[in-house]
């Protein structure tokens, strides 16, 4: 659950709270597209610092830190998934594993690490309505908005609701974590049918209530708030250009001059 | 048979819910637990079998400490019925739903068979036995949850709100069968805001607000209080109500049951009624 934590949004003022969520998404899939281009270790050491500053602005250390936490268990599986994978697929049998290899699974976990540091900035920072508000001035239909804030505002409702039905088969004499591992699967089943029945039952409910408010009455809304791009918005989007220009270029024409980190990690 | 020392209790999310609780309940009491919402009372019983444990303090059930015991051991003594039943039914039939439990607590199957037959009739659901939980009402679902709890027959019994939703009908058998379980010597802990319910049931009440214990004592006392009643923020039962605008006329305040209430009054004016 530790890793939901990392993206769930805290109302605070800060300039990056203050961005527009379009704005903030364009930097995001530049971070993104950047960190597929690359599978060398330096270009992801340099993104991953250079979004440190984003995280102190915006004051969310303590839940980025989190969320980093909760995604080291799976950035270890990745390293040791491609390290084996790619050992035995390549380099088997000649043993020890050579160090290019290292920096590649290296490269790997980190462009995972890279990719959840920057949606965890992002969704730290937007308030779902926010978020919801710019689909909807980016022309996508309103349904499809609505259904996403829908779904990002009840995640926490619904985890709460999971820890009642946990504790009420608790008490019931459940042990979850009994039994081998079928067993323990098969444990889960007491706490699924009972959040799932309240998820259906809580999506009529919403659908009545919705219709109750006349949804979908007029074709064409209003917002009483709307977004504008501001200067800080700009030059988000500028340094924004500006990496990927840069990212670019160098995968272009110097992607052969990247220097290795081996001798740094073979010492 | 459940101690709490001095407890206090912070959600992962820095919510203060219980500063420094302490409460002793004895076998055979019957406790009412009363105060706003989020004045910790669901927190405090969640105490009672483990399911949450104290951050300061401890908690000693039938002299063992709730930290170093599982809350499967624990709560085959102390049974919980959650507020929302929907929150635990999901077998396929009312059979198996109050069955569940006995197979967790590993009874043999003549036992389970027999405990199923005696919660089933001792609810009314002996025409629901093979329906499904999910198509009964509401009143009939939470039966339902008590008899799974009821079945492997726990020496205390906490009920969280367990009026919520009823209509009187149901809540006036509610209390008899509350009132009977007690008799028949089981340590029965109610949590819930209906301060009418509890007038009427007359039992030990623990008035708490903002994760602390305002008093601890009889209902008549407790829930005529009108101090106490403000601090808790509940509103008095409706009699006593009655006998707080009429104490100029000389008559006790502390009345809380309805007949106790009709014969003080026919005293006062005569008999002439």
């Amino acid at each position: 659950m530790s890793v939901f934590e990392g993206f769930r949004f805290r109302r605070v003022l800060s300039p990056i709270h203050q961005l527009d969520p379009r704005a903030k998404f364009f930097y995001v899939c530049t971070v993104f597209v950047i960190a597929v281009m690359f599978n060398q270790l330096m270009p992801l050491i340099l993104l991953f610092l250079i979004q440190l500053p984003f995280v102190l602005a915006a004051g969310v250390q303590k839940e980025w830190i989190r969320s980093m936490k909760g995604a080291s268990f799976l950035a270890l599986m990745i390293f040791l998934f491609n390290f084996l994978f790619t050992y035995f697929y390549r380099e088997y049998p000649t043993f020890p594993p050579s160090s290019s290899l290292m920096e590649y699974s290296l490269a790997m976990t980190l462009r995972f690490i890279v990719l959840v540091e920057s949606f965890s900035i992002f969704f730290l920072t937007t308030s779902p309505d926010r978020l919801g508000l710019a689909l909807e001035q980016s022309h996508i239909p309103y349904e499809f908005c609505f259904a996403f804030t829908t779904a990002v505002r009840f995640v926490p409702v619904l985890a709460e609701e999971a820890q009642t039905i946990m504790d009420a088969q608790k008490a019931r004499g459940l042990e979850l974590e009994r039994g081998n591992f079928i067993k323990r699967i098969r444990n889960y089943i007491p706490i699924l049918i009972p959040l799932i029945v309240s998820a259906i039952r809580r999506s009529l409910e919403l659908a009545e209530a919705m219709e109750s408010r006349a949804w979908g009455a007029t074709n064409k809304r209003t917002n009483l708030y709307v977004l504008k791009i501001a200067r800080g918005d700009y030059i988000l989007a500028i340094i924004s250009i500006g990496m990927l220009v840069l990212a670019v270029y160098v995968w272009l024409f110097m992607r052969e001059q990247i220097p290795s980190l081996i001798p740094w990690i073979t010492g | 048979m459940i101690e709490v020392k001095d407890i206090f209790f912070t959600y992962p999310n820095n919510v203060k819910a219980l500063k420094g609780v302490s409460l002793n309940i004895r076998e055979g009491d019957f406790v009412a637990i009363m105060g706003q919402n989020g004045a910790g009372k669901t927190t405090l019983v969640k105490h009672f079998n483990g399911l949450l444990k104290p951050t300061k303090g401890a908690v000693i059930v039938n002299g063992v400490d709730t930290r170093e015991e599982s809350v499967a051991k624990l709560s085959r003594g102390v049974g919980f019925v959650f507020q929302n039943p929907d929150n635990q039914l999901f077998c396929e039939t009312v059979e198996e739903e109050v069955a569940f439990a006995l197979r967790n607590f590993g009874f043999e199957d003549k036992i389970v068979q027999k405990r199923v037959e005696w919660a089933i009739n001792l609810l009314g659901l002996a025409k629901h036995r093979q329906s499904s939980p999910f198509m009964l009402s509401g009143g009939e679902r939470k039966r339902v949850a008590l008899a799974s709890v009821l079945a492997w027959n726990p020496d205390v019994v906490i009920l969280d709100e367990p009026t919520i939703g009823q209509d009187y009908k149901q809540k006036e058998k509610l209390r008899q069968f509350i009132v009977q379980l007690n008799a028949q010597g089981k340590t029965v802990v109610v949590v819930t805001h209906d301060v009418e319910f509890v007038a009427e049931c007359n039992p030990r009440v623990v008035l708490m607000a903002q994760g602390e214990i305002v008093v601890d004592g009889d209902a008549k006392h407790v829930l005529t209080n009108a101090k106490l009643v403000t601090k808790a923020s509940i509103v008095p039962p409706q009699i006593s109500q009655i006998f707080m605008g009429l104490t100029d006329l000389g008559l006790p305040i502390d009345i809380i049951d309805v007949y106790e209430a009709r014969d003080i009054l026919l005293d006062f004016l005569g008999g002439d009624l």
